[in-house]
């Protein structure tokens, strides 16, 4: 089996939770409902603690221990795609970007759960799981909120807008897709993409949103090859301030 | 005596949920092998009830300072995702101790989450009525849900299922 196959698949979904996670954690607190400021922040726990699960699949592959990949690289050595980095913006961005990313990670783990790679393949039975509760609430809110008022429908409207280009980069090709597919590790990004379009296309049919023409949308590439938007870094300055302090602590 | 599973498991049963201390780490499900490689030694492997959950590295703590108490020379505790944690691993003792700790316990068996329904009318476990919303599926920890029971006229918990 490949191994740096496995591992490029490994580090962009465990950066893609890390780096959500930490954005999610920043609405604690800040919630425009206390229900809302709960559910984030459990959304939060539940993405760092899966992208600690996947840190330590690529331990036992011979990478470093999972509080050092996490604490330690700079924006250029990660591999989430930019969609996940992105400020929080307004609750109607956090939600919008919520729905688009859930959706998509919650059929790449379906999807894992048939991997040839045992370890991912058993622990994408149980992210799976969990994942409904994060869809649930996506789809639920989208669903209320782009139906509800001029105010809210647009306010989705220009966000989603906003995000497709970003979301779209989720899906950038990766140099080891042939090796993937032909190893029965993970069917491949495309088949990923088809599969994302036709459930964001059914949950925005139920709404009054407008989804733009596919074709008509640019891809933003560049996440999963370490380039970045200018607000990565700043988002690993504040993660890993106190871990920076003293590496060699005791918690 | 040489040590068998049966007794670690009676052992273990000392073992709580930090945070539902009424339900011990066998009832909950989590305790996933047992294995006594030698006279001194034992195995266990555990999974967590959610990925995420901040509970498991003192559980695993717990389990290996039960054990060297009952004089177990050696513990190991490895985590494992081979046999991963669903809530109809939780025991009927479980699900009674959950009940009358006040947390709501999820259905029995294989639960299939694909919409709202299965989380919306909750037996309270006060009254065991089923006039009930769900109003958050977050909950104060990850594995909790919130719910509220519109005749006892308060909110309740659920182990959430999974």
């Amino acid at each position: 089996m490949n191994n740096e196959a496995i591992k490029e698949l490994l580090y962009k979904m465990a950066d893609d939770q890390l780096i959500l996670g930490h954005r999610n954690s920043e609405w604690t607190g800040m919630g425009p409902l206390l229900e809302e400021d709960i559910a984030f922040s459990s959304m939060a726990q539940d993405k760092i603690g899966q992208s600690h699960a996947l840190y330590q699949l690529l331990h036992q592959l011979g990478e470093q221990e999972p509080d050092t990949v996490a604490f330690m690289r700079n924006a250029g050595q990660f591999h989430n795609c930019i969609l996940v980095e992105l400020p929080n913006g307004e609750y109607d961005f956090s939600l919008i970007r919520h729905f688009l990313y859930d959706t998509a990670e919650a059929l790449r783990f379906e999807m894992l759960k048939q991997s040839s790679y045992k370890p991912l393949a058993e622990l994408a039975v149980k992210i799976r799981a969990e994942l409904r509760y994060h869809t649930l609430h996506a789809n639920t809110w989208v669903k209320q909120l782009g139906s509800a008022t001029e105010e809210s429908i647009g306010r989705l409207q220009h966000s989603l807008e906003k995000a497709l280009p970003y979301a779209l980069g989720m899906f950038e090709p990766s140099p080891y897709e042939a090796d993937l597919l032909s190893d029965r590790i993970f069917e491949g990004e495309n088949a990923l993409r088809e599969k994302w379009m036709m459930h964001v296309e059914k949950v925005l049919s139920q709404t009054q949103l407008t989804l733009p023409d596919w074709k008509l949308i640019e891809p933003v590439y560049g996440g999963r090859v370490g380039q970045h938007s200018n607000h990565l870094q700043p988002l690993l300055d504040e993660m890993s301030e106190v871990f920076r302090i003293d590496p060699t602590a005791e918690w | 005596m040489p040590l068998t599973e049966k007794q670690i498991l009676e052992w273990l049963d000392e073992v709580k949920d930090p945070e539902i201390p009424v339900l011990s780490l066998v009832d909950l499900g989590v305790i996933t092998g047992i294995s006594i490689p030698d006279s001194t030694t034992v195995s266990i492997e555990m999974t967590p009830t959610f990925v995420g959950c901040p509970a498991l590295d003192m559980m695993k703590n717990d389990v290996i300072a039960v054990l060297k108490k009952k004089g177990v020379q050696q513990v190991n505790v490895e985590i494992s995702f081979k046999k991963s944690w669903t809530s109809d691993k939780i025991s009927e003792k479980g699900r009674k101790a959950l009940k009358q700790f006040g947390l709501a316990p999820p259905p029995a068996g294989k639960v299939l989450l694909e919409d709202l329904d299965i989380l919306e009318h909750v037996p309270c476990p006060r009254c065991n009525g089923t006039n009930t919303q769900l109003k958050n599926p977050f909950g104060p920890t990850l594995c909790r849900s919130i719910h509220y029971c519109n005749d006892c006229h308060e909110a309740f918990e659920q182990f959430k299922p999974v």
